[in-house]
């Protein structure tokens, strides 16, 4: 640099380098600034959540009078939270990946049609929960049904529908031609095309899918405040109302009892530890799968 | 197959027509252009205006957008162009994360960090005496929110850009800042502009994260030091009482669809703006 500002170049020459010297320092402080948001957001959840965290809180239900800071824990929020986002995440892989395949094997004739998908796709992949919440409130009502974890797993699940199917189609989309080709020439159908071989093919592409959903699955609160409802009980069918962790976050959050607070930022910090597993899962998993891809 | 996909298909005007559907009572009863531009909100007495809300989430979405734009560009220009291999792997899963973490969590932090520093540090410093739950908090939190959003469209544009084109301006005598100024900036123009779009609209309709920090009070805000109710906050806050006043759930349906109909313009806008830009540099 010291080299670019010495007397031998113009004045022009100076200040051009000189902006380039200054718009790339606000670039790295523009990366650093993000992580360091991250960084800050991880150690305050879990500078407050952690000393909170005991067995008692994530092994117990709530019990009378937790709420005004007595006994009790937060099991009820974490077993709801797992039970609506193992649910609605398999309900929606269940149709998302035949409908990602049928997209890029039956459907390649009729481009045009595939592009009005994948735009749809996205636009409701753009649509915010609490609109799919207040939706699920109109389904609810138009069918008289009281709000339960069945409620909540298909809204969910129609929140999560439209990200596991695009990340499912971009795997399959980067999937070389020539392996669709081989296998139709060997006189494979489209379904054997499809099950046997694109699903291996695009494995680390459907594991990312899935943990992805499921990271969004278990992290909204928007969409399940009107349809799993909030109770103290563990859920043992469909049909009850549930407790998730978001909202047990938010309701303790606004309580003025200092050991409620806390308990929400213990909730808070189980949250995110489940979030950063599923992350670290999603890497380490589509890694471990890369090696039976075949690369042309 | 062909079933799902067709639901697929019909899944946004189904949710249109379902929240239509449970707003018809309001809209009966008062005119659109009442609801949408007045600032009177008593549930009590049957009056419903919109106006405050709306402006509120203007505010805060906008302010949003201001903080996160500059960041995500420079950040999108610095990995694509300038950064070794290893910072990139560095950043990847920190985006990833801090995309995957819930609005929930957002919120906490927004409570623990930006609402006390804002009421402090940075509004004594300006002169402003505020509780700290109010439009700037909201928008500092959403900001940080929407950045890895709209990060990861911004990376996957600058990726998209041929390499022939920064080729041809180096080897014209250009250095590197100026390629990047004057040959990506210009490709990269209406992805830019279609990845903010995508970003507000992201913005507009977050609501645990915003309903937190952002103060709840229905007046319309004049400042950005000054309490907001965004309407996410709205339908989210008051979904307890809604079926005990009458017209109340009817309101706030309507609130819904209004949300519904803003997002999915924004939306539809961006996505239509990024087919038309890849058909161009096809």
């Amino acid at each position: 640099m010291k080299r670019y500002l010495s007397k031998h170049y113009t004045l022009k020459r100076k200040i051009q380098v000189l902006e380039e010297l200054f718009f790339r320092s606000a670039m790295l402080t523009a990366s650093i600034l993000i992580t360091l948001a991250l960084c800050s957001i991880i150690w305050s959840i879990m500078q407050k959540g952690l000393p909170c965290l005991s067995w008692e809180m994530i092994s117990q239900a709530p019990k009378g009078g937790f709420y005004f800071g007595k006994e009790g824990g937060i099991l009820n929020a974490i077993a709801g939270s797992v039970y609506l986002a193992f649910g609605s995440t398999l309900l929606a892989f269940v149709i998302g990946l035949p409908v990602a395949l049928y997209l890029n094997t039956y459907l390649q004739r009729a481009p045009r049609l595939v592009t009005i998908i994948r735009f749809i796709l996205d636009l409701l992949w753009g649509i915010p929960s609490i609109v799919y919440g207040a939706f699920g409130f109109a389904l609810m009502v138009f069918f008289r049904l009281p709000s339960s974890l069945a409620a909540g797993i298909i809204i969910v699940a129609l929140l999560i529908l439209p990200i596991m199917i695009r990340a499912i189609d971009e795997g399959l989309k980067s999937s070389p031609a020539g392996l669709k080709e081989a296998a139709y020439s060997l006189g494979s159908t489209n379904a054997e095309l499809s099950f046997k071989i694109l699903t291996r093919q695009c494995m680390p592409a459907i594991i990312t899918a899935i943990l992805l959903s499921f990271g969004r699955a278990i992290g909204d609160a928007a969409s399940v405040l009107f349809t799993t409802g909030f109770t103290d009980n563990i859920p043992y069918s469909l049909g009850q109302p549930a407790a998730t962790l978001p909202l047990s976050i938010f309701f303790q959050l606004s309580s003025p009892i200092p050991q409620v607070k806390e308990r929400a930022y213990a909730a808070a910090a189980v949250l995110t530890i489940i979030i950063l597993i599923t992350s670290i899962l999603s890497r380490l998993l589509s890694k471990k799968h890369n090696k039976n891809i075949v690369k042309f | 197959m062909r079933f799902f996909s067709l639901f697929l298909l019909l899944l946004p005007i189904c949710i249109c027509l379902g929240l239509v559907w449970k707003s018809l009572p309001i809209l009966q009863e008062h005119s659109l252009s009442v609801l949408l531009f007045t600032a009177d909100w008593k549930p009590m007495s049957k009056t419903f205006g919109f106006a405050a809300f709306i402006v509120s989430s203007l505010w805060v979405t906008l302010l949003a957008l201001l903080f996160a734009a500059p960041v995500c560009i420079l950040s999108a220009i610095h990995l694509t162009q300038y950064a070794p291999r290893r910072v990139v792997k560095v950043m990847q899963p920190v985006v990833d994360i801090l995309a995957g973490i819930p609005s929930v969590v957002y919120g906490v932090w927004g409570l623990l960090n930006i609402v006390p520093w804002v009421s402090h540090t940075l509004a004594p410093a300006l002169g402003y005496e505020t509780s700290g739950y109010n439009i700037l908090s909201a928008s500092i939190v959403l900001a940080v929110m929407i950045i890895p959003f709209i990060l990861n469209i911004l990376i996957e544009i600058f990726r998209n850009i041929p390499l022939e084109l920064q080729e041809s301006s180096l080897a014209l005598g250009a250095n590197r800042w100026y390629t990047i100024k004057y040959v990506l900036m210009r490709k990269a123009f209406p992805g830019i502009i279609s990845a903010l779009g995508l970003g507000l609209s992201r913005a507009f309709g977050e609501t645990m994260a915003v309903m937190m920090v952002a103060g709840n009070v229905s007046r319309m805000p004049t400042g950005a030091f000054q309490a907001g109710y965004p309407l996410p906050a709205l339908i989210a806050n008051n979904y307890g009482e809604m079926m005990s006043i009458p017209l109340y759930d009817s309101a706030l349906m309507l609130a819904a669809l209004i949300l519904f109909i803003i997002v999915l313009a924004f939306n539809l806008i961006s996505r239509l703006l990024i087919l038309h830009y890849e058909k161009i540099s096809k």
